[in-house]
């Protein structure tokens, strides 16, 4: 702990274990992934490589670096090479504000949530050179596709990130997690006197974070019976190895979100032994729903997704973010009147 | 390739679907001119396995031509089977014996559940559902286990003889299709708690990909296809073949027209090959299934034959010239698929790309079919 305290040691340990935590679960993620479904679809799944096939992501990883870096004719080559680290970099960055545990944040930032936000939105930036810089029809349309889709997810997302600042406030992660201390019901997801409609704004935050993770059933950008592979058809090897890293790496980051703002972080749900190993519990269930509804629906088609933003979660966000200030303000009322 | 697409003096641009796409499902090429997601005109181009099985007919006796019927629709084999041995029993009048009917009509229609099931998770998967696909294999297996016990192949089946079939069936057949019946019965429901009633899916299918009984007729359109124009057309019904006058079944017809129809007519009619089969297996007499009287090499007579069946994506008509020689003068194959995918290119005029493929998907397209 005492080498903690030093910053320059500080900084490097959480440098080298958050690169390492986004790898690994980049790595295991797609390994976890294969398997749930495998067994989703009366499966076994990968089992070859290692006991219970855990050593196929290495292998896939090796297979990965040792392919040519092929750059088609006709893109344009910095684009070309700049866009996958311009999914992978800002999800990593995002990790720096997750607080894993009380003192387990690299930084603990007062606007961490805003950063997250901002990171975010970078992300999208890189699928959009991506598909761009591919020269490839397919690429561009599902280039297109991503940002209409993640500019139409942005809003609601934000909206109820509104809602629960207002009930928080405080963008510190780390505070709001402290908020959450005791038993399950203190959770934010349970604290309907903050927010009635508190379910609601769980579901609307954790839809958004699919469509903003481009995950089914909002994987347009990529939806493979359409347009092939989209914004990385032309993608081999770590170029194409660098946007799954980043796509997991955001799923990681959107469910660390939820965890952090509604399921109460690393606060145990009976109020001891709170920890890291409860967080990464609650983020990894949530992972698992995430597969879970992969594996299981079809894809909505764009115009579905959209109007499932515009129509419907814009509204009710909305609407959400009027009940919680019109909530706040009568118990104000109520409690300056006692 | 990106000078069309971004171009700023060109609105349209061109996309090539397939011969090698996921959605396409084989070499099959549609020639796309999009405005933005919108297609504006669609061009299937055929040929890209093409074999010849016409003129190859012309070339090869009477029973040599038998295994190419087994390799247009490798999916519904059997049905193909059924069609050319019609026509060559009906030109050479060979009288096929009971039990060799009843045998026929249910291997036929296993091989038409097989064929459905198939395609029931090809389209699914076209939508973006993985997992349907996997179950329907699973399913699948057991028909092409039980299959394959009687006629020694999986996939691209010859099992009909001009007068009958090659190999009766067994007990371990028997009892093996009633148990495939009841697990069958029992999944289905399955299969419509996880993707009929599936939100998701009703909204991609339902009033998407109209297709007019009255573009079905330009077109000649049939099957499924048709049924779902709200057009009762089935060969079986319309014009009965062996045996199935004697068994009771029901044609499902939906008149919405839309993408939902066509699954509903295919979800449905697994259920009535189920009726048939079962009904076919209680039936099922003693006897022989080679009729004695089949000469060893046929000659027809001299003359123009035509015999039709219902495959598991419509209307499969066989036209065979006979000159008297034991060679077919000529043979011609009216392939169901090739006239389902000739409306294509209308019916998806001023569709979103994903709504066309998922049009694609409920034609039921096999290519080897459609480039015969």
């Amino acid at each position: 702990m005492a080498l903690l305290e030093i910053e320059p040691f500080r900084l490097l340990i959480f440098l080298g274990g958050l690169i390492a935590f986004a790898a690994l679960n980049a790595a295991y993620l797609v390994w976890l992934e294969r398997k749930v479904a495998a067994h989703i679809q009366c499966r076994i799944g990968p089992k070859e490589v290692g006991p219970f096939g855990l050593l196929q992501p290495l292998v896939d990883g090796i297979k990965l670096m040792s392919k040519q870096l092929l750059v088609p004719g006709g893109v344009d080559p910095v684009l070309f090479k700049v866009a996958p680290l311009l999914v992978l970099v800002p999800a990593v960055m995002s990790f720096v504000t997750i607080p894993f545990g009380e003192n387990l944040a690299a930084r603990n930032i007062d606007l961490g949530l805003l950063m997250i936000f901002a990171f975010a939105s970078v992300n999208v930036l890189g699928l959009l050179l991506g598909g761009w810089g591919s020269a490839n029809k397919y690429a561009v349309i599902s280039a297109a596709r991503a940002v209409s889709q993640n500019v139409a997810y942005e809003i609601p997302m934000l909206i109820t990130v509104i809602t629960m600042i207002m009930v928080t406030h405080t963008m510190n992660l780390n505070e709001i997690v402290k908020q959450q201390e005791g038993m399950f019901w203190h959770w934010y997801l349970f604290r309907l006197s903050a927010n009635p409609l508190m379910f609601v704004s769980f579901l609307i935050f954790f839809v958004c974070s699919l469509a903003e993770t481009n995950r089914a059933p909002f994987d347009l950008g990529e939806a493979e019976s359409e347009l092939i592979a989209g914004f990385h058809t032309e993608y081999s090897g770590m170029g194409f190895g660098v946007f799954f890293m980043g796509e997991y790496a955001n799923i990681v980051i959107g469910c660390s979100l939820a965890t952090v703002l509604f399921l109460g972080g690393w606060q145990s749900p009976i109020g001891v032994a709170s920890g890291w190993w409860w967080f990464l519990l609650k983020v990894y269930t949530l992972i698992f729903c995430v597969m879970w509804i992969r594996w299981t629906y079809p894809r909505t088609t764009l115009w579905g997704l959209l109007n499932l933003s515009w129509k419907v979660l814009i509204p009710i966000s909305l609407f959400n973010l009027l009940l919680t200030g019109a909530t706040i303000k009568l118990w104000s009322f109520f409690m300056g009147a006692a | 390739m990106n000078d069309l697409a971004c171009s700023p003096n060109q609105e349209t641009f061109v996309i090539n679907l397939g011969p090698q796409h996921p959605a396409t499902h084989g070499v099959l090429r549609v020639k796309l001119t999009m405005d933005g997601e919108y297609i504006v005109h669609a061009e299937p181009v055929l040929g890209y396995i093409h074999r010849m099985h016409e003129k190859m007919g012309e070339n090869r006796t009477w029973a040599q031509f038998m295994p190419n019927t087994g390799r247009l629709d490798y999916l519904g084999a059997l049905s193909y089977n059924h069609g050319y041995a019609l026509v060559v029993e009906r030109a050479a009048g060979i009288e096929v014996p009971e039990r060799a009917e009843y045998i026929r009509v249910i291997t036929v229609e296993l091989n038409r559940i097989a064929s459905h099931l198939l395609w029931y998770g090809a389209f699914v998967l076209d939508l973006g559902g993985f997992t349907p696909l996997l179950y329907a294999f699973d399913d699948r297996e057991h028909i092409l286990d039980l299959l394959e016990s009687v006629t020694g192949s999986r996939l691209t089946f010859c099992y009909f003889r001009f007068g009958g079939v090659y190999n009766d069936i067994d007990d371990n057949f028997i009892t093996g299709t009633r148990a495939f019946i009841k697990r069958l019965r029992s999944r289905l429901p399955d299969y419509h708690n996880l993707v009929t009633k599936n939100v998701i899916l009703i909204n991609r299918l339902k009033d998407v990909g109209m297709i007019s009984a009255e573009m079905c007729r330009r077109y000649g359109a049939t099957g499924p296809v048709l049924r779902g124009s709200g057009v009762c057309y089935d060969v079986r019904k319309n014009e009965p073949y062996s045996v199935y006058p004697e068994l009771n079944f029901d044609i499902p017809v939906y008149g919405e027209c839309d993408s939902m129809a066509r699954y509903m007519v295919r979800m449905d009619e697994i259920e009535q090959s189920l009726r048939i089969i079962e009904q076919g297996l209680d039936k099922l007499p003693e006897g022989p299934v080679m009729a004695e009287k089949a000469p060893k090499i046929i000659k027809p007579p001299v003359g123009d034959y035509y015999a039709a069946v219902e495959a598991a994506r419509g209307t499969f008509g066989i036209r065979v010239v006979s000159d008297g020689t034991n060679t077919p003068y000529r043979l011609k194959l009216r392939s169901p698929t090739f006239s389902n995918l000739s409306l294509y290119g209308e019916a998806c005029q001023g569709m979103l790309l994903a709504d066309a493929l998922a049009l694609m998907g409920s034609l039921d397209l096999v290519i080897p079919e459609i480039d015969r």
